[in-house]
């Protein structure tokens, strides 16, 4: 009895899992799960804005003095401590400074927040400024400033060449 | 748990006690489909009412994902069923499952009518349990229409074309008629996209009307193959365990065939050239629909007149639901109808040789049977049930269900 039970719930497993497989993402949306993106025309100082998985990831070049100004922040002032290094290496491992990778998705409540485009207001930290509530995020993307709790998240990046980055 | 007849049972525990006693499910439950006191001799033809309902259920369940990916769009429509095969996952197994589904649910719903036709049970008092079913029918060959419409593919496009034409055939208004179904001056987008809506509507009027169906069975209860009423308990079982584990049986038996046809032989049914994208400027050599609505395009085709033939095609179904009326047997199974029996084999056979001949162009040979064919379907409703009723000499019944079923034994 308790073996035709069994049998009966491995049945019904197998029955109801191609239906709920079903909704998974299909290969199309899967396909975009990771994009490439030549950052070469990315001039020292300028920034790009590109949608991955539906959201928008801004690319900074970032200038020496931005660099600097990002590590000379000690942790403990930091609402979500992080290291500007931390926040610069790629899936390999290694760091390039320059190039800052974050999804441009305010971790406050969601809105995208202004600093990628020549002309932004940037802040009192150099980085971004969210219009919707005040967020501020410094020149490696951690709040300073503002309700949002978090950084903003980096996403798993890998150069694969000088200029070539795949993010996702 | 045991419950004598007026009485409610009694449940131990208290929390389906609580609910019953605001909503009886749970009492309904018991009654209908526990303790229900269903006839002893049912045969497997009795299975597949309970088989045709997990069909209904699969369709439902199989088309409500479908319709997450399908785009009802005539630009879109043909590419969505493609990428709902290749890169939706389970996609394949889910689209094979929903077009191999609406053959074998028409073959149970055939099957089941067979059963009422040759048993006898659209006679009193169950003429009503009977119409139900016809209109169950009606509404399955809709949804199965409008559905085959939705991939767009040169069968779909021309098969909407040509039943969508017949409109016109009514006198005067006819052409307006079309016009309007169609939505525009020919089958195209908005027809498509009304199509899509209305094919998702019907299986749930369906499930309305299954659920009536249901309800005006379990008033008189069932027929049985012997066709005489039960006259106490030694004639009945309860309906569970006996049915409920005969027919969870028939129906896994029935699930197997389905499931060779859905992964070994998923287009052995079905017309290739509905894998053609839908092309309003050429016609296909032969459009054909699929193969449980032949016989009645065979009808359509064999009457030489437009309006003929769409009243005949129609009529054919039209004497399903006064079927009750025309025989005059007081005699409910053909088990004891030695000479009417034979006539129903040849009403089967004859419905698929219409059924042959509805998948052939109507030249040659094809004309005349079908024809002959049609012919014969009519005069066996519409004349032989009603005469032969009254002079058939029928075989003496038993006294009673439980004296047939023992004495086979001796």
């Amino acid at each position: 009895m308790v073996a035709s039970g069994a049998l009966a719930a491995v049945g019904a497993i197998a029955t109801a899992w191609p239906f709920i497989n079903n909704l998974n993402p299909a290969a199309d949306t899967l396909a975009l799960s990771s994009i490439e993106v030549n950052v070469k025309a990315i001039a020292v100082g300028q920034a790009i804005s590109v949608k991955w998985r539906g959201k928008p990831v801004f690319i900074r070049h970032r200038t020496e003095q931005e660099i600097k100004e990002a590590e000379a922040v000690p942790l403990a002032e930091l609402r979500d401590p992080q290291t500007d290094d931390s926040r610069v290496t790629d899936t390999a491992k290694k760091v390039r400074r320059e190039w800052l990778i974050v999804i441009g998705v305010c971790t406050h409540l969601g809105c995208v927040p202004l600093g990628t485009k020549q002309g932004d207001p940037r802040g009192e930290y150099g980085g971004w400024f969210c219009p919707c509530h005040g967020s501020q995020y410094d020149t490696s993307g951690r709040i300073r400033k503002g309700p949002a709790p978090l950084n903003l998240a980096v996403p798993d990046y890998l150069f694969t060449s000088d200029t070539l980055v795949k993010i996702g | 748990m045991a419950s004598q007849h007026g009485a409610q049972p009694v449940f131990n525990n208290k929390v389906i006690a609580w609910i019953d006693h605001r909503l009886p499910i749970f009492s309904y439950i018991e009654k209908e489909y526990h303790t229900f006191p269903t006839p002893r001799n049912f045969n497997y033809f009795w299975n597949f009412g309970a088989i045709a309902t997990v069909m209904l259920l699969l369709m439902i369940a199989t088309g409500v994902v479908l319709a997450m990916n399908y785009q009802p769009n005539s630009e879109l429509a043909f590419a969505s069923v493609e990428r709902i095969m290749r890169d939706v996952p389970s996609g394949w197994l889910l689209r094979y499952m929903h077009m191999t589904g609406a053959s074998f649910f028409f073959a149970a719903v055939y099957v089941h009518i067979f059963r009422g036709l040759y048993y006898g049970s659209y006679k009193a008092p169950r003429e009503l349990l009977w119409i139900l079913g016809v209109v169950i029918l009606l509404l399955m060959m809709a949804t199965a229409f409008l559905g085959y419409v939705l991939p767009w593919g040169q069968m779909s496009f021309w098969g909407a074309t040509v039943i969508t034409n017949l409109f016109s055939a009514i006198p005067v208004v006819g052409d307006s008629i079309v016009t309007w179904l169609w939505g525009g001056f020919a089958v195209d987008n908005p027809t498509l996209n009304r199509f899509f809506a209305l094919h998702y509507l019907l299986p749930f009027i369906i499930v309305g009307v299954v659920a009536l169906h249901v309800v005006a069975l379990h008033v008189h209860g069932s027929n049985n193959p012997l066709g005489i009423d039960p006259k106490g308990p030694q004639d009945t079982v309860p309906f569970h365990p006996y049915y409920t584990m005969k027919d969870g049986f028939g129906v896994v038996c029935f699930l197997i065939v389905y499931a060779i046809f859905v992964f070994f032989l998923p287009n052995a049914l079905g017309e290739p050239v509905n894998y053609v994208p839908a092309n309003p400027m050429v016609t296909p050599n032969e459009i054909v629909p699929e193969w449980y609505l032949l016989p009645f395009y065979a009808i359509l085709r064999a009457v030489p007149d437009k309006l003929g033939g769409v009243i005949c095609m129609f009529g054919a179904i039209a004497v399903l639901f006064v079927l009750p009326w025309l025989d005059t047997s007081r005699v409910r199974s053909c088990t004891f109808r030695p000479v009417y029996k034979w006539f129903v084999f040849l009403l089967v056979a004859d419905v698929l040789i219409l059924g042959v001949c509805g998948a052939h162009p109507p030249e040659g040979w094809y004309v005349p049977i079908s024809r002959i064919c049609a012919i014969y379907y009519f005069f066996h409703f519409l004349v032989l049930l009603p005469i032969l009723g009254k002079i058939e000499r029928p075989l003496p019944l038993p006294p009673s269900i439980a004296d047939a079923v023992l004495s086979k034994k001796a």
